[in-house]
């Protein structure tokens, strides 16, 4: 399990031309990935012009690891890969990566899935946006809480 | 024990983190406790439904007994991804 909380920026690219050698090698046969960008705001004057990721050292990373588990104890996966940024980030820099494998697609998929579900609203990242209108907090949407609930 | 304060909470509370000498017995009672102190707490915590809690790193209920507690912390719902 590899678990990152970091300021830099990262490449998706290379940190998946790391893990898929490394999850054949564990007996792999299926990776998947996704990889989220900050988005612009094209209703806003100027657009976004940054946004700044604040997290909870030390419990932040215990929740990615918590999450994580709670994804190998459900499904069949070898290695797992969470990387989320904090800090401030522009308009199309990746924010965060997560990489599951399996021997068969089904369990990766809906481990990902599910990985990406539980990061939205239980890892403690909050994420603000400036733009030249001001800056707010990002608001938590109910339907990500409800994402929670087709996993129960 | 620490408080510690995310996102708008640490804004409008003034402060990431602070020292809290406290025999409250639950976190519904520090969120009491501090209230009473200044209008910015009283701010902060006015609606819980917007507010989350977690109890030396693990999201708690505002319920829960702070007996041998180390870290509380407040924050809004969070975010990532």
């Amino acid at each position: 399990m590899d678990i990152r909380v970091q300021d830099a920026a990262f490449d998706p690219g290379a940190l998946l031309s790391q893990f898929t050698p490394h999850a054949a090698r564990a007996g792999a046969g299926a990776v998947i990935s996704f990889t989220g960008l900050v988005r612009d705001l094209p209703g806003a004057t100027g657009g976004l012009s940054r946004m700044v990721i604040e997290h909870y050292p030390g419990m932040t990373e215990k929740a990615l690891h918590d999450i994580a588990q709670q994804a190998s104890s459900r499904w069949s996966l070898g290695p797992v890969l969470i990387l989320h940024r904090f800090g401030a980030l522009t308009p199309e820099q990746p924010i965060m990566m997560v990489a599951t494998a399996s021997a068969h697609r089904a369990d990766a998929f809906l481990a990902a899935d599910f990985l990406m579900d539980y990061l939205k609203s239980r890892a403690p990242f909050w994420k603000k946006e400036f733009t030249a209108d001001g800056a707010a907090w990002v608001a938590a949407k109910d339907s990500d809480e409800d994402a929670l609930s087709r996993w129960r | 024990m620490d408080v510690l304060y995310f996102a708008w909470v640490r804004e409008r509370i003034g402060l990431p983190k602070e020292r809290v000498d406290t025999s409250a017995a639950t976190v519904m009672d520090l969120v009491r406790e501090l209230s009473a102190r200044e209008d910015r707490y009283a701010l902060a915590f006015s609606d819980l439904s917007a507010l989350r809690v977690a109890v030396d790193q693990e999201l708690s209920d505002f319920d829960a007994p702070l007996g041998g507690v180390r870290e509380v912390a407040f924050f809004p719902p969070m975010t990532g991804g």
